[in-house]
């Protein structure tokens, strides 16, 4: 909403500057969004005064004037057709900055003769698109005077935004109320008194359906005038128009758009002349049409408010007019139409056509319902001033809408819900002033105005009193402490985050966000894309889809940084995936990958590509880090399809997976275009068990042994297809009291060992607990790791 | 007694000659080795008259004493000189890279996103406040409806929030546009109505992601956004203005930060208010802290009663306040970061120059930021 500052002075008695109305009016709500002053770019420039234009020798076009700018005669060159002895233009002296060309002006020669500075233009000067000659002032203007007076552009331009529910400050009077209660001056009545008509309105008001206050509109009033003589709208109001930002078009329109920006108060003028019979304010009929004001043409339904005659539709109702019944600059007769609808009717409307109205813009917020009487008022006073002619009685068809309403306000509710104390004086005359009607000391009860549709409870009167009274005026109390709790600000999953995101930094993986949606694909191959976690209004394609698995953005952020030449990305990141669109559906998963080198060329030793066992590494280093039993975890095949079958796996605590991790599916990389190897992993933070609630956080004894443990190692040849690990489990199990850990150390095959087999050498801690062990000792606990190895994967110890 | 002088001068010049230990161990052998001249010498004590073997012997034990600490000396020397040559020879080139074995916390880096969170975390943690969250995919009636957002409210439309298909009932599905529906799930928790009925108090933030269609350089149709809620009988707006100073202050590790509370709407707060902080440009460049500028930094208010009615809450007896901001948004201030849209690339370059250390965990006793 932009205004400017002499046209707020018109409500507002104010003797205040445009710095404190800024600052009033963003302490009131409606926050300042900048201010324009148009004279400051004008700054320098003057009336100028052609003492005469003579024809340049040199050229045709071009004509050398004398120019009397107030301080002095100077010679300009100037190309413009319309420069001539007499006239009075807009003068640039030379070191001038003209906006409409970026140009600093220089004193120079152009074909010989001197020039020292410049006549504009409106182009020129960004006032218009008029470049067709210099701007051509009347002789009243006073020579040497600034340019910003005499183009009547001396006037700061404010612009708030106005948070939706204070429609009622889409109306300069609105705001200058506001201003008004807050002490910054004193508020006019707006020129709204009854105007008698002088003749019984030809045409007359009906509704197509039994009018209620509920009903889609309510209320409709018009007027008719005759005799009237439209054309271009006199200057100050085209002016303030413009300010603006709006376009002068006939004096009717502007008429209207001037009562829409100065009470809030939208308005329609049909020409009477193409109106047949009477006007209904009716829903659409489907299949109905209008060519609205825009110039295009818009398909209506029964969800739609329109005016309409017996021949059609002319008007959709508190949106936009009609193109065929819109006035004319030869226009004499005119039926004015002041109407109130249902907010969220307009708001459903305009959606629906697509169509972006002042008009919309303020009836979906909610006008003031009684504004259909005095509105039309305001703008009878106007066309009779402006138009002239004379205008006939009022008539209207149905009902008030129900506005009035009233909310008590309790005595200490201002300071209990804000923390200030407000005299209970200050408080009824803060509301009285926004215009509520106030009964009572406190308690008080406030009417609410018939402007104010978003006050709906006790709660809205302490922000109005609060707001006015000053928000800097509420107290800073830091928040009472709390007594120390037991309960940790996160608990233990949302805990979990931060452990898993330090462990794999700390690894040396980047963090990445990325987006929690992915192209439908992709999603599919990572075993998504259910109908259900589709979205219906994607800003694109490649954001379609819910991701059921964080990898494929990690993959193409890693192909995204090859590309730019950052070689061996390895990134990670913890967040949601999505299995359905529950609540239970969303987990967050710590996800990461590492591509091509694991070691590069180095001084040190080879170069190594990553594998499944960098992967496994960083899945074992989140799991350890969020402090799950990483030794009683087992990895075993039976990864999802999007890991090489071969080099995959899934880390297990008893049957539920921990976590998936190995090397990419080759398919996979290479539609990445990612050359070499890709070790990725996914690990559910959710799937550890959480720490057992426990009485006591103190830990069990720690027991040492006295004695040192013996370590002994073990080499069996199995079969190729034999996992280490359930070697070292059938071993670390062999004799449960005495040995304490098991670990393989050594794989080989070749040669010397049979085809089809492998040898895996294994290392194996025995603790002592009461003594030193004897070698016969040893050898009874080796005999029993020998045997139960043997039984439980086929091996045999080798030789 | 020649015998006596030439042995002497003779070991004693070998222990000298020799030039390392093993040469030195074999001088050793032969001055005092089982065949060795002084050793000799020893041997033939057993064959003289006690007389002569007192004074001999005496000489011979005075002979083999000095030739011993000859040796022990010389070995010291040799010692040390034989440890300066392998230590010499054991010379690398430190100045060569460290191993890369790719994983290091030199390497690595955290997203500013989650360093934030756990700044915020940290702040409002010490404050009392718990950690909540909710699900990304929530109903309408979570995301709008119980935050008072009537059924025609613009930020409803498809324009601005992204609808997924509508549950078998037909309940509207959406991304939550805020993580203001954790508000309500938490309210309607039944341990937390519990705790307000006994005259406790509920605190909490929810850090989370948050979707909105808009996509432009100032815009992602993805952020982060902090709630913060807090619901008991007497907090008041005061309470909230205290909050967010102290927390602002905080973060920003500015103590005089000054912080403007301008009246604002929000559907779900009553009244409602938008906090600025200060800040001052100079050259193009921001500079947060008192100066002649404000910045809007989060929207707040008092929680409707609309809005505390939905959750099962008696608005006549509870009260308190809400607030809202953006992660990614006060990241960007914190640290110069200047566009939303390359938190979301993961182009390396830009994760460790903006990102942080593993190591870095942000508390108020260890420090907030780098």
């Amino acid at each position: 909403m932009k205004f400017t500052l002499s046209w707020l002075k018109e409500h507002l008695d104010t003797e205040a500057t445009l710095a404190e109305v800024r600052d009033h009016l963003t302490m009131l709500g409606l926050e300042v969004e900048g201010i324009t002053n148009p004279a400051e770019a004008l700054k320098g420039f003057v009336v100028g005064y052609v003492i005469e234009a003579i024809q340049h020798p040199n050229a045709d076009r071009l004509r050398v004037c004398k120019v009397d700018t107030g301080t002095g005669t100077i010679q300009v060159v100037c190309g413009a057709p319309n420069a001539r002895t007499g006239m009075k233009g807009i003068f640039a002296p030379s070191g001038s900055y003209i906006p409409g060309t970026g140009i600093t002006l220089k004193a120079s020669k152009i074909r010989g003769e001197e020039s020292n500075g410049m006549l504009c233009s409106s182009r020129e000067l960004r006032l218009g698109d008029d470049h067709s000659g210099i701007i051509d002032l009347p002789e009243s203007a006073t020579t040497g005077s600034p340019a910003a007076e005499a183009l009547g552009l001396d006037d700061a331009v404010i612009e708030i935004k106005a948070t939706p529910n204070r429609g009622d400050c889409l109306g300069v009077h609105g705001i200058a109320r506001d201003l008004a209660a807050a002490g910054l001056g004193t508020l006019k009545p707006p020129k709204v008194d009854k105007i008698k008509g002088g003749y019984a309105s030809p045409i007359k008001w009906t509704h197509g359906y039994e009018a209620t206050p509920d009903s889609p509109c309510p209320l409709v009033v018009g007027r008719h005038f005759r005799g009237i003589k439209n054309g271009p709208s006199p200057d100050w109001l085209q002016r303030r128009l413009k300010a603006v930002g709006l376009r002068p078009i006939s004096t009717l329109v502007d008429i209207t758009n001037l009562v829409t920006f100065d009470l809030n108060r939208p308005l329609h003028v049909f020409d009477a002349g193409k109106l047949s019979g009477d006007l209904v304010m009716r829903q659409a009929l489907d299949g109905e049409q209008i060519l609205a004001l825009d110039g295009k043409t818009y398909a209506l339904d029964p969800s739609i408010s329109v005016i309409a005659d017996s021949k059609g539709v002319h008007g959709i109702g508190g949106i936009m007019g009609g193109e065929d019944t819109g006035v004319q600059e030869d226009t004499t007769e005119v039926f004015l139409e002041a109407a109130y609808f249902q907010p969220i009717g307009i708001a459903a409307s305009g959606r629906k056509l697509g169509i972006l109205s002042d008009a919309r813009y303020r009836n979906e917020r909610g006008i003031d319902p009684e504004s259909c009487w005095w509105g039309a008022e305001a703008a009878t006073r106007l066309i009779l001033e402006l138009c002239g002619g004379e205008a006939s009685e009022i008539v209207s068809s149905g009902v008030m809408t129900a506005w009035q309403r009233s909310f008590e306000l309790r005595a200490d509710r201002v300071k209990t819900l804000t923390g200030i104390d407000v005299p209970a004086a200050d408080t009824a005359a803060i509301l009285g002033k926004l215009g509520f009607a106030v009964t009572g000391n406190g308690p008080w009860t406030a009417a609410v105005p018939s402007w104010r549709p978003d006050i709906v409870g006790e709660a809205d009167l302490v922000e109005e009193v609060t707001r006015v009274f000053g928000f800097d005026k509420i107290p800073t109390t830091s928040l009472p402490q709390l007594s120390p709790t037991s309960k940790p600000v996160r608990d233990w999953l949302q805990r979990r985050v931060p452990q898993a995101r330090r462990a794999l930094g700390a690894r040396g993986l980047n963090e990445a966000v990325t987006w929690s949606f992915m192209p439908l694909k992709q999603a599919e191959r990572f075993g998504g894309g259910g109908a259900d976690l589709r979205l219906l209004n994607s800003i694109a394609s490649e954001l379609d889809t819910m991701r059921p698995s964080i990898l494929p953005n990690l993959i193409d952020a890693a192909t995204r940084n090859e590309s730019r030449g950052l070689s061996d990305p390895a990134l990670f990141e913890v967040g949601p995936q999505y299995k359905d669109a529950t609540p239970t559906g969303q987990r967050t998963v710590a996800a990461g990958l590492r591509h091509n080198m694991a070691v590069p060329r180095n001084w040190a030793g080879p170069a190594r590509t990553v594998d499944a066992f960098d992967a496994k590494a960083d899945a074992m280093a989140v799991l350890a880090g969020i402090g799950a039993p990483v030794e009683n975890m087992s990895a075993q095949p039976g990864a999802p399809d999007w890991y090489h079958p071969g080099r995959s796996g899934a880390i297990k605590l008893g049957d539920r997976v921990m976590a998936h991790f190995g090397e990419l599916h080759p398919e996979i990389a290479a539609a990445a275009d990612l050359k070499g190897p890709v070790a990725a992993f996914e690990v559910f933070l959710d799937a550890p068990p959480p720490p057992k609630a426990k009485a006591s956080k103190a830990r069990p004894k720690l027991v040492l042994s006295a004695f040192q443990p013996v370590e002994r190692d073990f080499a069996f040849l199995v079969d190729t297809s034999v996992e280490a690990e359930k070697i070292v489990r059938a071993a670390r199990n062999a004799d449960k009291a005495l040995i304490v850990s098991a670990r393989a150390f050594d794989l080989y095959a070749g040669k010397g060992v049979p085809e089809g087999r492998k040898s895996i050498a294994i290392a194996v801690t025995l603790q002592p607990v009461e003594r030193t062990l004897t070698d016969a000792e040893i050898e009874a606990a080796s005999a029993k790791i020998v045997a139960a190895v043997a039984k439980a994967t086929g091996a045999v110890l080798r030789g | 007694m020649d015998d006596l002088s030439t042995i002497k001068s003779a070991a004693l010049d070998a222990v000298i000659a020799a030039t390392d230990l093993g040469a030195l161990e074999a001088v050793r052998v032969a001055v005092l080795g089982k065949k060795g001249s002084v050793t000799g010498l020893m041997k033939t004590l057993g064959a003289m008259a006690p007389e002569q073997r007192r004074e001999f012997g005496a000489k011979v034990n005075e002979l083999k004493g000095e030739v011993e600490a000859a040796l022990e000396a010389r070995k010291g020397t040799l010692s040390t000189s034989a440890l300066a040559t392998r230590l010499a020879s054991e010379k690398v080139d430190i100045s060569l890279p460290i191993r890369p074995e790719g994983q290091g916390v030199e390497r690595g880096s955290l997203h500013p996103i989650g360093q934030v969170m756990d700044e915020v975390g940290a702040i409002f943690g010490e404050m009392g406040f718990t950690w909540a969250d909710g699900p990304d995919i929530e109903d309408d009636w979570h995301n709008f409806t119980a935050l008072n957002i009537p059924p025609n409210h613009p930020a409803r439309q498809m324009q601005d929030t992204f609808y997924l298909p509508p549950r078998a009932d037909g309940t509207p599905m959406v991304l939550r546009t805020h993580t203001s529906p954790v508000q309500a799930r938490t309210m309607l928790s039944k341990d937390v109505q519990m705790r307000l009925a006994d005259g406790g108090s509920l605190r909490i933030i929810v850090p989370g992601r948050t979707y909105r269609i808009d996509s432009d350089a100032t815009h992602a149709p993805m952020f982060h956004q902090v709630e913060g809620l807090v619901i008991d009988r007497t907090t008041h707006m005061g309470h909230l203005k205290g909050c967010l100073v102290d927390f602002c202050r905080a973060f920003f590790e500015i103590d005089d930060l000054p912080l403007r509370f301008r009246p604002s709407y929000f559907p779900f707060t009553e009244p409602s208010a938008e906090v600025d902080i200060g800040c001052s440009w100079k050259d193009g460049e921001l500079k947060i802290g008192a100066g002649d500028s404000w910045l809007e930094i989060l929207g707040s208010g008092m929680v409707h009663p609309n809005v505390i009615r939905n959750c099962g809450l008696d608005p006549a007896i509870y009260q308190g306040f809400a607030f809202g901001m953006g992660i990614d948004r006060i990241a960007m201030l914190k640290y110069g970061i200047p566009d939303l849209r390359s938190f979301f690339d993961s182009d390396l370059r830009w994760l460790r120059h903006y990102g942080f250390s593993a190591l870095e965990s942000p508390s108020l006793t260890g420090g907030l930021g780098r």
